[in-house]
């Protein structure tokens, strides 16, 4: 009979890039039909495009590599960037643009530092940063959500397949009567026009917390990224660090004043907030990776959206604070390194 | 140093010692300047102008700088000429100068120009600095000229707009493309984008010609002397 002989580790972790990548388009899916049943099939058509010029992005850049295009593939991580940098962009985009932003995260952001593992900044991101500062007219395109009391005008699927194809409406529709200022370029504006919080509030538009639609689709990021937390593809730190880092200023400053400040509860169903925390903020290259470093990254992250927010000129401002914060991830993961057994601690005297 | 014949000089300036792609200095006016190239252009030939003849005064005086007070002297001699280019753009090019600003004046503090004195003109004689000097200027002014057009091209899809600030004349929109660019280009990380371009241009072109170079190419190896 022959004696099995093995190395530690006997316990051995299934979990490979390709796996993890799976599971977490498949925690999007929610958020992807919420926001397909409020903003229309839009969405849709911008993660087609995405992913095939995201594909297209990589392959390319492998060849140009010398390196076989399937190996860089094969992982799924250019579907997840295609996933997230289509849900950052507007419902109607015009292909141009999320063509743009696409070759730019995987070809610049990723590929030019060194590929999957190497890239220093979230390459969807800075494709989304790109286009944000490249074409401010079309990022600024958002339909109003499918809510009852709102007067809603929805496109059909032709109509947003051809919008998205040539970049115009139908002739009898105007930008102004399909799109709506997003919940927080409401709020922030209104803020800065001297109006106080509760009457911004009134606006049909607004919801429970945030805005109607957009706290819904937030719910169901939520959703996915509470399965990522059980199946421990993301760890509790960072979402945490990012809630923290956000709520707290904002509702210290809401406790103060009131009347010129969002409440906590608006900034955390506004914008990106709950996608950034689960899904952009826990790319597992671009964060820390110490256990009080991935607190403190995601902190960081969290007060800069709230000083972009609060004191910036755009309305949201999650690309720009997770961008900041990729930079001084090597500062924090050096700062928080954890304590090694047997070795002396900081201020022990040797 | 070496100190070569003129045209060796005006090589090396260009392309293979050039200040902005190879040296990286003087990058300030570089990526603020470079929205067109008429902005280019003008900035270019300002900048030319100076380090030539900072060059020759550097050179002409080198005997009587004390090395301990040198760098201070080295700013007077470029600031007094670079008022004098500052004057001259005033009377002459006065949109031209409106349309460059501060970065005109700012000519003092590019460092390209006081590496040209620290390190060739005040080691080298008076013929050969001058000759430095146009070699550097020349290529600095190519590549802020060569950044300016593509940024203007890719931004505004258009060549040689505001043409009449050297000109004069009738306000001149340039020949243009198309409606709109590509914004980016025109904006701040455009001419960081635009620079790193043009410095992995300049890298390929040189492996390429070292490659082509020798049959030790053929077989992927490096040639003993690089």
């Amino acid at each position: 009979m022959e004696f099995v002989r093995r190395e530690a580790p006997y316990l051995e972790s299934k979990a490979d890039v390709a796996t993890m990548m799976l599971q977490v388009l498949v925690a999007l899916i929610p958020a992807a039909c919420a926001h397909v049943w409020y903003f229309g099939p839009g969405l849709l058509f911008n993660l087609i495009v995405a992913t095939v010029f995201c594909a297209g992005g990589e392959a390319l850049m492998m060849r140009a590599r010398g390196r076989a295009p399937e190996t860089a593939l094969s992982d799924y991580s250019v579907l997840v960037t295609a996933a997230l940098l289509a849900f950052a962009l507007p419902s109607l985009t015009p292909w141009w643009v999320t063509a743009t932003g696409s070759l730019f995260a995987v070809v610049v952001a990723k590929h030019l530092y060194g590929g999957l593992g190497f890239n220093i900044f979230n390459p969807a991101m800075v494709g989304y940063v790109v286009i944000l500062i490249a074409f401010p007219m079309e990022l600024n395109l958002w339909v109003a959500p499918r809510m009852g009391d709102i007067d809603y005008v929805g496109l059909s699927i032709l109509q947003t397949i051809n919008y998205t194809l040539t970049g115009t409406l139908p002739d009898a529709l105007t930008f102004d009567a399909v799109s709506r200022a997003t919940p927080l370029d409401a709020m922030q504006s209104g803020l800065r026009g001297m109006r106080t919080y509760a009457e911004i509030r009134t606006n049909p538009m607004m919801g429970d917390f945030g805005g109607r639609g957009w706290e819904w689709i937030g719910n169901f990021f939520a959703i996915g990224g509470f399965w990522l937390l059980v199946k421990k593809i993301i760890r509790w730190q960072i979402p945490t660090g990012v809630f923290a880092g956000l709520l707290i200023p904002a509702g210290l400053m809401y406790i103060i004043a009131p009347g010129s400040n969002a409440s906590p509860g608006f900034h955390l169903f506004s914008g990106a907030t709950i996608l950034c925390a689960f899904f952009i903020a826990t790319d597992p290259v671009s964060a820390a990776t110490s256990p009080r470093g991935r607190f403190v990254y995601g902190f960081g992250i969290g007060f800069l959206i709230f000083v972009i927010r609060k004191w910036g000129s755009y309305a949201d401002g999650v690309a720009f604070a997770v961008i900041l914060m990729n930079m001084a991830t090597p500062a924090i993961d050096y700062l928080t390194r954890p304590h090694i057994v047997g070795h002396p601690r900081r201020g022990d005297r040797p | 140093m070496t100190s070569g014949g003129f045209l060796q000089q005006l090589q090396t300036g260009l392309w293979k010692d050039n200040p902005g792609l190879v040296q990286l200095l003087g990058l300030c006016p570089l990526l603020a300047v470079t929205t067109t190239l008429v902005n280019g252009f003008g900035l270019g030939i300002a900048t030319l102008l100076v380090l030539a003849m900072s060059n020759a005064l550097v050179s002409a005086t080198r005997r009587w700088i004390k090395p301990e007070i040198r760098i201070p002297i080295y700013v007077l001699i470029i600031a007094s000429l670079v008022t004098c280019i500052e004057l001259i753009f005033k009377a002459w090019f006065p949109m031209l100068d409106r349309s460059l600003g501060i970065f005109i004046p700012l000519i003092v503090t590019n460092c390209a120009i006081v590496a040209r004195a620290e390190v060739f003109a005040s080691r080298n004689t008076i013929g050969v600095s001058i000759a430095d000097g146009i070699g550097m200027g020349a290529g600095f002014a190519m590549l802020l000229m060569a950044i300016g057009a593509f940024r203007e091209f890719v931004g505004q899809a258009s060549i040689l707009s505001r043409l009449d600030l050297i000109t004069g004349g009738e306000p001149f929109n340039g020949f243009s493309f198309a409606d709109s660019g590509l914004l980016l280009a025109i904006l701040p990380p455009g001419a960081f984008f635009s620079l790193a371009l043009a410095v992995v241009l300049k890298n390929y072109m040189d492996q390429r010609r070292r490659n082509s170079r020798g049959a030790f190419a053929s077989r992927g190896l490096r040639r003993p002397h690089q």
